[in-house]
C-alpha cells in the first residue's frame, strides 16, 4: 500500500478513538465531571483530530474542528463555563464531527446545513465569529507573522528585462546570549546557513573572552560581523536567525547604511566600549554557571563516536517498544487459524496415543496432558487478541439516542454498565446495526412522552440501559427501557390483522412479546423515520442469529421492556455435540439443543404427510430424521432406534432431530467449507476431529426451516387441538 | 552515521508520518507517546535531534522540554516544537522552555527536514 494512504488509514482509526474518547469525556462533563484532566482529553481528542485532518487537506474538516477546538480552550482556560446547555451543544457538535470525519474517509460530504447550525452556535459560544490562528484563545499577535520584505527597486523597474539577480551587500551583526546555547542553538550552524545564501565574509570578535579562571564553560563571549554578497531578501537573510532572534543582538543591514553605521559606530566606539554587555545570560543558566565537565552543546555523537553510536541502536530497539502495538488483522486470523491447526493435531495425537494403548502414567501421556493444557491456554490468549471491549460500539449508542430523544421530543438518559466486557472484534463489529435499531426502537416506541410518563408517576426523564456481561461462556447485551412495556392486546391484533397468527390463536404473554420479531411485523403505525426504515425487529434478530446469537424480549407492562441478546465470544471455536448419523460423524451446536430424549413408540404420531411429529411437554414438535435430509439414507428409520434432539432453530421454531447415536460434547475449530468447498444446504461449516476425520456442523435453523409447511401446524400448541 | 531523530507525539497518525518522512530522508528513528513516554526513551537512546508535539497527554511538550534541558546527559539536544499555525503564545513558551526552534503543521517533509539540518551539525 502507499504510506500515505496507510497513514491516513491509521488516521481515520485514530479519529475513531479520538471521537469515542471525545465523548465519554463530554458525556462525562454533562455528569458534572469538572476535573480539568477531562476538559483536557476532550480538547486533546479534538486537536489531534485537527493535527492529521490539516496534514491531509480535509479542509471542511479542520474548519469545523478549529471553531470546536477554540471553544473548547476557551472552557480549558476557564474562559467559558461548561453549563448543561453548553456541553449539549458540544455533545452535538461531537456527533457532526463524527459525521465529518466518516464524510472524508468516504469521499462524501456532510450535511452542510448540520454543520453549519452546530458552527454557528460554537461560534456563538464563542462570543461571535469564530477566530482564526489563536489556539489559545487570546488573539496572537505573533500569528501575523508580519516580517519586514525588502523590494529591490530595480526589479522593479526591470519587470521587463531577464531576471538578472541583483546582488546586495548586507551587514550582520551578531551577538549570541548564553541563552542561545542552552537552547541547543549553534552559532556555527547559523554562520554556515548564512553563509549557504552567497559569498561572505567574517569578523570574529573575540574581545570580551575573559581570563580562563573567569571563563564560564556555558556562557557567550563571541559576537560576528558578517558581510554577505547575496541575492536573497533582507527577509530570508534574517530567516536564517528565525530560531534565536530573542537569544541575540542581531542586526541586519545593507551595505551601504551599513558602512554609514560602522563609520558612525566607530566614531563612538570608545564611550561604548565599557558598557558593552556580557552575554545576557537568563536567570536559570548562571545557577548552573560552573560545570566541572562542560557540556558541548555540539550533538553527544561527536565526543564518543563508537559509544553514541552503540547507543542510539540500542536505543532505537529500545525506543520503539510500545504498551500496544497494531498489528493487521489478517496476521491475527491466520495466528488463530494455525492455533486452530494446533489445537486439532493436538487431539490427533492424543487420540492416537489412546489407541495404542499407552498407560495413562506413561511419561508421554502424562506430555501430551501438559501439551494439551498449554494448547488450550495458546488458544485462550490468541482468542483474546482479537477481544475487544464493548465500548465503543456502546458509545456510540448514546449519539443514537441523543438524536432519537431530540427528534421525538423526550429526555431519555442512557445508562450503561459492563462496557468493559469484551468480544470478538468481529461480533461488535457487526453488533452495531441491529444494536442501534434497538436503541431507536426501545427510544421511538418504549420510552413514553414526557407528559404521559408524568400522568403514569414516572420521572419525567426515561431511562434507557444498555449492558454487557459474560455469562457461561457468552457475551450477554441488555437494552433495557423504563417505558410503558410492549401493548400485547395491540401486538396482537396487528399480527392478526397481517396474518400472522390466526385470530382464534391462544398465545401466552412470551409469545406475544415475541412475535414482534416476526418478519413483516411493525407497530408503528406510519412507518417513522426513526425505528421505521422499512425494517422491524427480524431484521435485528436475524444479525444476532448470523452471528451465532439468541435474542429474546421480557416486558411488564407500564414498567418497560427488556430485549436480551446472548452471543457467542468468538467466532472461530463452537461447543458442539458430536453425532453419529447413517455411518457419518456430525456436529450440532451446542447452543442450539434444548434437550435430548429417548422417543417412545406412543409419542410419535404419523401425519397424513409422511411427516411424523413427536409429544413433548404438551407440544407437538416435527420429528426430522436428518439422514434422510442430508441423503444419507433413503428409508425411513424407526425412531424408537434413535436419539432425538430437541432443538430450537435461531428464528425459535422448535423440532426435534433423529441421529443414531451421541458420541460426546467437544469444542471444535470452525472451518469455513465455503472458502474451501463450496456452500451446501443443511451444513454451515466443517471441523476437524481428534481423529484426522472431517466432521460437517449441522445447519440446526436450514435444517429446521426445511419442513417449514408441517411445523406451522405442529407448533400450535397440542393444547389447542 | 546517520542521525538519530527522537519523535514525541500522541498521535499515531503524527508519528507514522515523521516515521515516514525521517526515514525516507534518511534518518533514525525513535519514537515516544508522550513527555514521561519521551524521557524514558531518553535514558536509552541518544538522538541527535528531538521533535516533539506540545498536546500530550500525562506530560506536554513544554514539561517534556523543560526536563530534557534539565537531562544531565541531553540537556544540549535539539528541540524542534510541533506547533499548530504560526501559534505565537504556545511557540513562546517552547522557547521560553528552551526549545531550539519550531515546525509548524501541517508540516511537509521538505520542511521538516530542513528545520532539522538547521539544528543539526
Amino acid at each position: 500500500m502507499d504510506p500515505m494512504a496507510a497513514i491516513k488509514q491509521t488516521f481515520f482509526q485514530e479519529c475513531e478513538e479520538q471521537l469515542v474518547e471525545l465523548e465519554s469525556g463530554l458525556l462525562r462533563m454533562e455528569d458534572g465531571d469538572d476535573d480539568l484532566e477531562t476538559v483536557n482529553a476532550v480538547f486533546r481528542a479534538v486537536h489531534s483530530i485537527k493535527g492529521g485532518a490539516g496534514a491531509f487537506g480535509f479542509d471542511e474538516l479542520v474548519e469545523f474542528v478549529h471553531v470546536f477546538e477554540t471553544t473548547l480552550d476557551l472552557i480549558r482556560s476557564a474562559k467559558l463555563a461548561a453549563t448543561p446547555a453548553v456541553t449539549k451543544t458540544l455533545l452535538r457538535a461531537s456527533d457532526v464531527l463524527a459525521d465529518l470525519v466518516r464524510a472524508a474517509r468516504e469521499d462524501g460530504s456532510a450535511d452542510a446545513g448540520a454543520v453549519k447550525v452546530i458552527a454557528d452556535e460554537l461560534s456563538a459560544l464563542l462570543g461571535g465569529a469564530p477566530r482564526h490562528g489563536d489556539d489559545d484563545g487570546k488573539v496572537s499577535v505573533e500569528a501575523l507573522d508580519f516580517q519586514p520584505v525588502c523590494i529591490s527597486l530595480d526589479s522593479i523597474f526591470d519587470i521587463g528585462e531577464p531576471e538578472a539577480p541583483a546582488t546586495q551587500d548586507f551587514i550582520v551583526r551578531f551577538k549570541p546570549s548564553a541563552g542561545l546555547y542552552a537552547k541547543a542553538n549553534e552559532s556555527l550552524r547559523l554562520l554556515r546557513e548564512l553563509g549557504s545564501l552567497g559569498e561572505m565574509s567574517v569578523e570574529c570578535d573575540i574581545s570580551e573572552i575573559p581570563q580562563l579562571t573567569e571563563l564560564d564553560p556555558e556562557g557567550a563571549y563571541l559576537c560576528w560581523t558578517i558581510r554577505l554578497t547575496t541575492t536573497a531578501s533582507e527577509a530570508e537573510v534574517r530567516e536564517v536567525f528565525e530560531f534565536v532572534e530573542w537569544d541575540c543582538e542581531l542586526s541586519v543591514e545593507t551595505a551601504d547604511v551599513g558602512k554609514l553605521l560602522e563609520a558612525l559606530q566607530e566614531s563612538l566606539e570608545p564611550h561604548e566600549a565599557p558598557e558593552a554587555p556580557v552575554a545576557v545570560a537568563e536567570p536559570k543558566q548562571t545557577s548552573v554557571a560552573i560545570d566541572p565537565a562542560p557540556a558541548s552543546f555540539a550533538a553527544p555523537s561527536d565526543e564518543h563516536p563508537a559509544a553514541a553510536k552503540a547507543e542510539s541502536a540500542k536505543g532505537e530497539g529500545s525506543g520503539s517498544v510500545q504498551a500496544t502495538i497494531r498489528v493487521d488483522l489478517d496476521r491475527v486470523d491466520r495466528l488463530i487459524n494455525l492455533v486452530g491447526e494446533l489445537v486439532i493435531n493436538q487431539a490427533m495425537l492424543s487420540q492416537r496415543v489412546s489407541e495404542a494403548g499407552l498407560s495413562r502414567a506413561s511419561s508421554v501421556v502424562i506430555g501430551l496432558d501438559e501439551l494439551e493444557q498449554l494448547t488450550r491456554d495458546i488458544q485462550d490468549s490468541v482468542m483474546a487478541i482479537r477481544a475487544q471491549p464493548v465500548k465503543p460500539v456502546f458509545q456510540r449508542m448514546s449519539r443514537t439516542v441523543r438524536e432519537v430523544a431530540s427528534m421525538t421530543g423526550k429526555a431519555v438518559r442512557l445508562v450503561m454498565d459492563g462496557e468493559t466486557t469484551e468480544v470478538d472484534k468481529t461480533v461488535i463489529e457487526r453488533l452495531t446495526d441491529p444494536l442501534t435499531h434497538m436503541i431507536r426502537n426501545a427510544v421511538d416506541h418504549g420510552i413514553e412522552k414526557a407528559e404521559d410518563r408524568i400522568a403514569a408517576g414516572k420521572p419525567e426523564e426515561g431511562s434507557l440501559r444498555l449492558s454487557a456481561t459474560h455469562r457461561s461462556g457468552r457475551i450477554v447485551i441488555e437494552v433495557a427501557d423504563d417505558g410503558a412495556g410492549i401493548n400485547r392486546a395491540r401486538v396482537r391484533q396487528i399480527a392478526v390483522s397481517k396474518g400472522l397468527i390466526p385470530a382464534e390463536a391462544n398465545l401466552t404473554d412470551d409469545e406475544i412479546d415475541n412475535l414482534i420479531f416476526l418478519p413483516g411485523f411493525s407497530t408503528a403505525s406510519s412507518v417513522s423515520n426513526i425505528s421505521g426504515r422499512g425494517v422491524g425487529m427480524d431484521v435485528v434478530k436475524r444479525a444476532i442469529q448470523a452471528l451465532g446469537g439468541r435474542i429474546s424480549i421480557s416486558s411488564v407492562p407500564g414498567r418497560g421492556s427488556t430485549f436480551s441478546m446472548s452471543l457467542p465470544l468468538t467466532l472461530a471455536v463452537l461447543d458442539g455435540m458430536v453425532v453419529t448419523v447413517g455411518g457419518q460423524t456430525l456436529v450440532i451446536p451446542l447452543t442450539a439443543i434444548i434437550e435430548t430424549l429417548q422417543p417412545k413408540k406412543e409419542s410419535v404420531h404419523e401425519l397424513g404427510t409422511g411427516s411424523r411429529v413427536i409429544a413433548t411437554r404438551n407440544t407437538f414438535t416435527p420429528l426430522i430424521d436428518v439422514g434422510a435430509v442430508l441423503l444419507y439414507r433413503d428409508e425411513p428409520i424407526e425412531p424408537t432406534s434413535q436419539v432425538a434432539l430437541l432443538v430450537e432453530s435461531e428464528s425459535g421454531a422448535k423440532c426435534a432431530l433423529l441421529v443414531d447415536a451421541i458420541q460426546g460434547q467437544r469444542q471444535v475449530v470452525i472451518k469455513s467449507l465455503e472458502t474451501n468447498y463450496g456452500h451446501v444446504h443443511g451444513i454451515a461449516a466443517a471441523t476437524i476431529l481428534g481423529d484426522g476425520r472431517v466432521a460437517l456442523i449441522l445447519d440446526v435453523d436450514a435444517i429446521v426451516a426445511r419442513p417449514r409447511a408441517d411445523m406451522i401446524v405442529a407448533e400450535m400448541p397440542a393444547a389447542a387441538e | 552515521m546517520s542521525k538519530t531523530i527522537l519523535t514525541v507525539d500522541d498521535s499515531r497518525t503524527m508519528r507514522e508520518m515523521l516515521m515516514l518522512a525521517l526515514s525516507d530522508a534518511g534518518f533514525s528513528v525513535v519514537q515516544a507517546e508522550d513527555g514521561v513516554h519521551g524521557l524514558e526513551v531518553l535514558e536509552k537512546a541518544t538522538p541527535d535531534v528531538i521533535v516533539t508535539d506540545i498536546n500530550m497527554p500525562r506530560m506536554d511538550g513544554f514539561g517534556f522540554i523543560e526536563g530534557v534541558r534539565r537531562h544531565e546527559k541531553h540537556r544540549g539536544v535539539p528541540i524542534l516544537v510541533l506547533t499548530t499555525e504560526s501559534d505565537g503564545e504556545k511557540k513562546d513558551r517552547a522557547r521560553r522552555a528552551g526549545a531550539t526552534g519550531w515546525i509548524v503543521k501541517p508540516f511537509n517533509p521538505v520542511k521538516l527536514v530542513d528545520a532539522i539540518r538547521r539544528v543539526a551539525v
